[in-house]
């Protein structure tokens, strides 16, 4: 079985800056992969060559055996991004703007399918109202949802919480668990480390450029030197020093 | 890929029509300056302006269709760097759509959004006094040079709306294009202007055109002067395309 995303010995430098140095990385249909790394590691630019956008220095990259250099056209038929920075269209309502993704993906019936993701999303209340008027974390679910019109087999979520506040992250999680649950693959990059335990089945972590380590949670786990038993001694907390200080004995508290 | 073409351009032209028709300010905005220019030209200046022609009405309209077209296609470069600065460019461009589409849906919008100026300028004009015996066939073909003008201006448009790192930057190359009619036969007459002035203000292609649709309106032959004008408008399109799909497929994808 081919992967539905394979890269092999990927290389990509900005002039003297080598962004990506030799990336290895092979990602099963269906998976969720998170793409785990500090700000500046690599995870944007590898995400814009898979998808496309930015052609590589030299490495083979593929999605589905369509190689991503010579089958741009395919490839752009097999996958859907979700950027940085939630990329819809504001002056337009929620509603319009999943049509707008269902006509550009030549799908019949626009309209349904925009009503289903809505409902699929609980944005149907918001969608029919411009989405200027949304807050942050419900146009970040707009923005996943219409990366899902036209039943694209792999999905690239970029940063898909950054900048989020917690509620809206937990929302956003669970857009993209919906997502998952239909057997979509998704590839998607994180900086924060209990995004990539809460969404994904393995884990990449992408560091100056190479592939550090790759695999599941536990696996991860296991690469950790084994737990040992220290005495530390232990500063009071300002809940001991306020507790003595008034005179109070825990133990009777 | 581009199977598609015709339908991805009318769908993105369909999203940024919408765009104009909620927020019709930026058609007022740019509407404003060349209204105007046309009201303080004729009542402020305009009497003791000698076009050697009876209404100065008459003379300044062409002139100011042209500010028209300068002053909106200012909106092209702006939209078009909302659009790419708010990622939704890079989510089209990562879609199975014709890719040219993009930019083609903004020039569009632009050429149907100035079509409506223009219609809001002659009907001012109209009622301020400028009359036109010309036939069918002179306003077709004022139609025709107004419309490649203002297709050939857009695509001067996209390109700073793909280059530009800000807004201000994105309108600012407008103003040298609101400027050049002033330095033409727009509002006066080049005789009377010294001799450098003079001899760049006859050699500019806004003199060119605007004496070809000021000829139009007035029924007299064109001679091969209109000629010089389409030469002008299509080689500035041509250019103009040439620079801007380059761009857009370099710039977004750096």
């Amino acid at each position: 079985m081919t992967s539905a995303i394979h890269v092999r010995d990927l290389r990509k430098s900005y002039g003297e800056l080598d962004v990506l140095r030799g990336v290895d990385l092979d990602i099963a249909q269906g998976s969720i992969v998170a793409l785990l790394g500090s700000n500046g590691a690599g995870k944007t630019t590898l995400v814009r060559i898979l998808s496309t956008l930015l052609p590589a220095d030299s490495g083979e990259a593929s999605i589905h055996g369509l190689d991503v250099a010579t089958a741009g056209p395919q490839v752009r038929a097999t996958i859907s991004l979700t950027g940085q920075f939630a990329a819809v269209d504001e002056v337009l309502t929620g509603r319009e703007n999943l049509v707008l993704v269902a006509q550009l993906r030549h799908l019949a019936e626009p309209g349904r399918i925009a009503d289903e993701v809505l409902a699929r999303f609980s944005l149907t209340d918001a969608g029919q109202r411009r989405v200027s008027t949304w807050s942050g974390g419900m146009r970040r679910r707009l923005d996943i949802a219409m990366s899902l019109i036209g039943e694209p087999r792999v999905i690239f979520l970029d940063e898909p919480t950054t900048g989020l506040d917690p509620q809206a992250r937990i929302e956003v999680w669970q857009a993209v668990k919906e997502v998952a649950s239909r057997g979509t693959t998704v590839l998607l990059t994180t900086q924060y480390l209990d995004e990539a335990e809460q969404l994904a089945d393995r884990i990449a972590i992408l560091h100056e450029g190479r592939i550090l380590v790759d695999g599941t949670l536990a696996e991860l786990q296991d690469l950790l030197p084994p737990a040992e038993v220290e005495y530390v001694q232990k500063q009071p907390s300002l809940e001991d020093v306020f507790l003595a200080v008034i005179g109070t004995d825990r133990g009777a508290a | 890929m581009t199977t598609h073409f015709f339908s991805d351009t009318a769908v993105l032209l369909g999203r940024s029509l919408r765009h104009i028709a909620r927020s019709p300010d930026t058609i007022i905005s740019t509407l404003l300056m060349p209204i105007a220019m046309m009201l303080l030209f004729v009542y402020v200046f305009g009497g003791a302006i000698r076009s050697g022609t009876e209404s100065y009405v008459s003379y300044l309209l062409p002139g100011i269709l042209v500010l028209t077209i300068a002053s909106g296609i200012s909106y092209t470069a702006f939209r078009l760097f909302l659009d790419i600065q708010g990622g939704i460019v890079e989510r089209f461009r990562s879609m199975p759509i014709a890719r040219s589409s993009v930019l083609w849906a903004h020039v569009l919008t632009s050429l149907v959004a100035n079509l409506l100026s223009l219609g809001v300028v002659l009907l001012v004009g109209l009622a301020m006094g400028f009359r036109s015996g010309a036939g069918p066939l002179a306003w077709l073909a004022v139609l025709g040079i107004l419309v490649l003008l203002t297709l050939a201006l857009t695509w001067v448009a996209v390109i700073p709306g793909l280059t530009a790192k800000s807004v201000d930057g994105a309108s600012a190359f407008a103003y040298p294009l609101i400027f050049l009619p002033f330095i033409s036969s727009a509002f006066v007459p080049t005789d009377t202007m010294p001799g450098p002035v003079r001899a760049f203000a006859e050699h500019q292609p806004v003199t060119t055109i605007i004496d070809v649709l000021r000829r139009l309106f007035a029924e007299q032959p064109v001679g091969s002067d209109i000629w010089a004008a389409l030469a002008w408008c299509l080689g500035i399109l041509a250019v103009a395309y040439v620079v801007a799909v380059r761009t857009y497929r370099g710039a977004v994808s750096a």
